[in-house]
């Protein structure tokens, strides 16, 4: 039982909170990706951007005295996601339109996005320096501890209040995404502008609205995810950056274009890499018992070492890139 | 005609214009070189010049054919380790250990698992297709990764644990050099091989993905490269300074007498180099790689071999990024693959080649010399500013800004994004574009 209880703390919540932070980040890349044809490598600055500015919030609201039941972060979390949502406009409207407007291939776009990246990444850098920050500096983290003594455990499950809130919201707004994209005029408009733009703009459909709304959807929902990486982990300047390439995993597995694939694709990529350097000993030991005498398994018998835990994403990534570049469901083709 | 009118015409022709942001250039350097003093503006030329190596050798790849490289980064670092195990003095623990012989058996065993790798691709002929085809060579990675991990790590442990690293052969750099341009291009081939055939933004996502699988391998492999420990000094190819300062020259005169006797080499080898793809980007070559990457269907059609040539054009480059990261880290006299980061390694180097020009080799010498010195010059700049700024903020009753050095630091990130971006909406094709010449 202790064997299970280990396997579900260190295997199935961690990898579920990493889902849902690449899931979250794969919808905006792959929604960029289908809408406006272009990969959005500075999408994981647009997350660190969320973060810190759900940071400064909070720390307004500290300042000011506002004490509330749940963590700071997720407090201030819808404020953050529109003004995130705003400044992925701006960036929209500052850098990509005039590009677009000249009719900029994919390639000259991706190169301007780096720029952005560059430029995210240096202004935050320059602001809140390149040290690392904590969302609980004044608050503690709590955690919940699920007494497993009546099923046979010694070891209780242990989750924080941040991972349990990353769940709900997760969910929220996956739901959301789905009702929105399957039920509104606005999200049918848009998988009509992804399937094919040019038909699209001849029936009707307000292609520049769609451009903007994908923004918007893409900003907030990376926002979001910035926060949960900070409030799980820490908040750091480069924070986005290592997990870009991650989410670009997410999103080319689960097929480019393809918000649902972008979901699976994101637990997809976070189960692998956690299970890839899951020590599989610890939940093995029992098996001593039965091996013959002399024999016992090796103290670490994980797949790979955890130093390359982030690899094995990119490992990932190269290999589906190389067999089957449309993703376990067939992605957009351009 | 107004006079006006006469002068923008005149700096249309990229011939003018070159020369007048060459010398543009030059007094830049000549200011760096008085407010910074000589012998630092030594070594942000040394290093430039490496950068213009690898700038060219991306301008091989990105503007003669069109291919999407973004793993420059990883090249740098392969030709860094190469440079480190050739130049570095030999490691006499290491060779009188059982080392040698347990790293023989983990070769043996990477070469078993490689045949078991090929000997389940075979199976196809035998009539195997689909889901059990997949399934047995799926099987045999796994075998091979279990029988080479199963050698590996004892053998990484026990290095690690008794001799620290390999150690090097203490070869003459220059070789080291030129292995690491070997080196690089035998990864470039097999990247090239397996990679060349996806679409320009699934290239680019691919080869950042590679070139991180090589960052945390090198990072990682301590018996190999010592990690994030970090192999210093290398040696150089030119005396050094203390070499010098033995000989009774000044310690200010030292750093400076080195540093131009390394550059001296290092300018010898661009030079090379640079006129070599001049001619050959002049000749047929040229013709034909312009060719294939203006239209590729054209061309395969007039019988060129297409993924041919790109891979042949993906090899050059990265020979050149090779040589040039081994230079580099010769030049720094430490190898740190902790100090590896895609925006100093990668993104700086594709912002030279499209601000310089993408296509055009005098382009990206100017763009790769210029980007450099800005890139080292806006953290001064940025401190300067920021200095001014907290005085004015003291006097305005705020208090100063903190921690400006680190935060002047960072000003080079953001200056590197103003200039692509500047760059990419009023000058797409460079500012020295590429001349497209008409034959006949």
């Amino acid at each position: 039982m202790d064997e299970l209880i280990f396997f579900i703390n260190r295997v199935l919540i961690s990898g579920t909170v990493l889902g849902s932070i690449y899931a979250l980040g794969a919808i905006g890349v792959t929604l960029i990706f289908g809408i406006l044809r272009f990969a959005h490598f500075a999408h994981g600055d647009m997350m660190t951007m969320g973060a810190f500015i759900a940071f400064v919030l909070a720390g307004l609201c500290a300042a000011l005295g506002i004490v509330t039941p749940l963590p700071t972060g997720f407090v201030v979390l819808p404020v953050a996601m529109v003004i995130a949502a705003f400044l992925a406009l701006g960036i929209d409207k500052g850098f990509y339109a005039p590009l677009r407007k000249r009719g900029a291939k994919p390639v000259t776009m991706l190169i301007a996005s780096i720029g952005v990246t560059l430029m995210i990444q240096g202004l935050i850098r320059l602001i809140f320096g390149s040290g690392t920050r904590s969302f609980y500096d004044t608050e503690p983290k709590d955690i919940f501890r699920i007494d497993m003594s009546a099923f046979g455990g010694t070891r209780p499950i242990s989750i924080t209040e941040p991972q349990v809130l990353m769940f709900v919201v997760t969910a929220l707004l996956v739901i959301a995404l789905h009702l929105f994209l399957t039920r509104s005029r606005l999200g049918k408009a848009m998988r009509a502008m992804a399937d094919n733009a040019d038909l699209a703009q001849v029936s009707g459909i307000n292609t520049a609205l769609v451009v903007r709304v994908t923004w918007v959807i893409a900003g907030s929902l990376a926002c979001v995810a910035g926060v949960m990486l900070a409030l799980d982990v820490a908040l750091m300047p480069d924070l986005a950056f290592n997990i870009v390439l991650p989410i670009f995993a997410a999103a080319i597995v689960g097929g480019l274009g393809h918000a649902y694939g972008a979901i699976v694709g994101g637990f997809l990529i976070a189960f692998a890499e956690t299970l890839a350097v899951f020590n599989w000993t610890a939940v093995l030991r029992p098996l001593n018992g039965l091996l013959p005498e002399g024999m016992a398994l090796p103290a670490n018998l994980a797949l790979v070492p955890t130093e390359y835990k982030l690899t094995v994403a990119f490992v990932i990534l190269v290999v589906t890139l190389l067999v089957r570049p449309t993703g376990i469901f067939k992605g957009v083709s351009t | 005609m107004s006079a006006a009118e006469a002068e923008i015409r005149w700096l249309d022709r990229p011939l003018y214009r070159g020369i007048a942001l060459f010398i543009a250039l030059f007094f830049l350097v000549a200011a760096a070189g008085v407010s910074q003093g000589s012998a630092s503006m030594l070594l942000i030329l040394v290093q430039a010049t490496g950068f213009a190596l690898i700038a060219l050798g991306l301008n091989i790849q990105w503007g003669y054919g069109g291919l999407f490289n973004f793993a420059i980064m990883g090249f740098l670092m392969v030709g860094g380790a190469a440079v480190t195990f050739i130049s570095y003095p030999v490691n006499a623990s290491f060779w009188n250990s059982d080392g040698p012989m347990l790293l023989g058996r983990a070769l043996l065993a990477f070469l078993i698992g490689a045949a078991l790798v090929y000997a389940a691709r075979q199976t196809r002929r035998l009539g195997l297709r689909g889901f059990g085809y997949g399934l047995v060579v799926v099987l045999a990675w796994f075998i091979a990764y279990v029988i080479y991990r199963s050698q590996i790590d004892p053998a990484a442990a026990y290095i690690e644990s008794t001799a620290g690293f390999i150690g090097g052969l203490g070869l003459n750099p220059v070789l080291g050099w030129l292995f690491g341009g070997l080196l690089a291009a035998a990864i470039a081939y097999f990247v090239g091989k397996i990679s060349l055939g996806l679409r320009t933004d699934y290239l680019a996502i691919a080869t950042i993905g590679i070139s991180e699988i090589i960052r945390a391998l090198i990072k990682n492999m301590d018996w190999l490269t010592r990690g994030t420990m970090s192999v210093s000094p290398m040696p150089w190819p030119t005396p050094l300074p203390q070499a010098l300062q033995a000989n009774g020259v000044g310690i200010a005169d030292s750093f400076v007498q080195a540093r131009l006797g390394f550059l001296a080499l290092a300018v010898a080898l661009l030079v090379i180099i640079f006129y070599v793809i001049q001619r050959a980007y002049g000749g047929p070559w040229g013709r034909m790689m312009r060719a294939i990457r203006d239209n590729h269907i054209a061309a395969g059609s007039m019988g060129k071999d297409v993924t041919g040539r790109q891979l042949e054009l993906f090899v050059l480059g990265s020979i050149l990024m090779g040589i040039g990261g081994a230079m580099l880290v010769s030049f720094s006299q430490i190898f740190d693959p902790s100090g590896y980061q895609p925006i100093n390694h990668t993104f700086m180097i594709w912002v030279m080649v499209i601000v310089g020009g993408a296509g055009n080799s005098w382009g990206v010498l100017l763009g790769s010399l210029l980007i450099y010195v800005v890139w080292v010059l806006s953290d001064p700049a940025a401190q300067l500013i920021f200095v001014n700024l907290s005085t004015l903020t003291q006097n305005m009753g705020w208090g100063a800004i903190p921690e400006i050095d680190s935060r002047a630091l960072q000003m080079r990130v953001f200056v590197l994004g103003v200039v692509i971006t500047i760059a990419l909406r009023f000058a797409p094709k460079g500012l020295i574009p590429e001349v497209i010449r008409r034959e006949g």
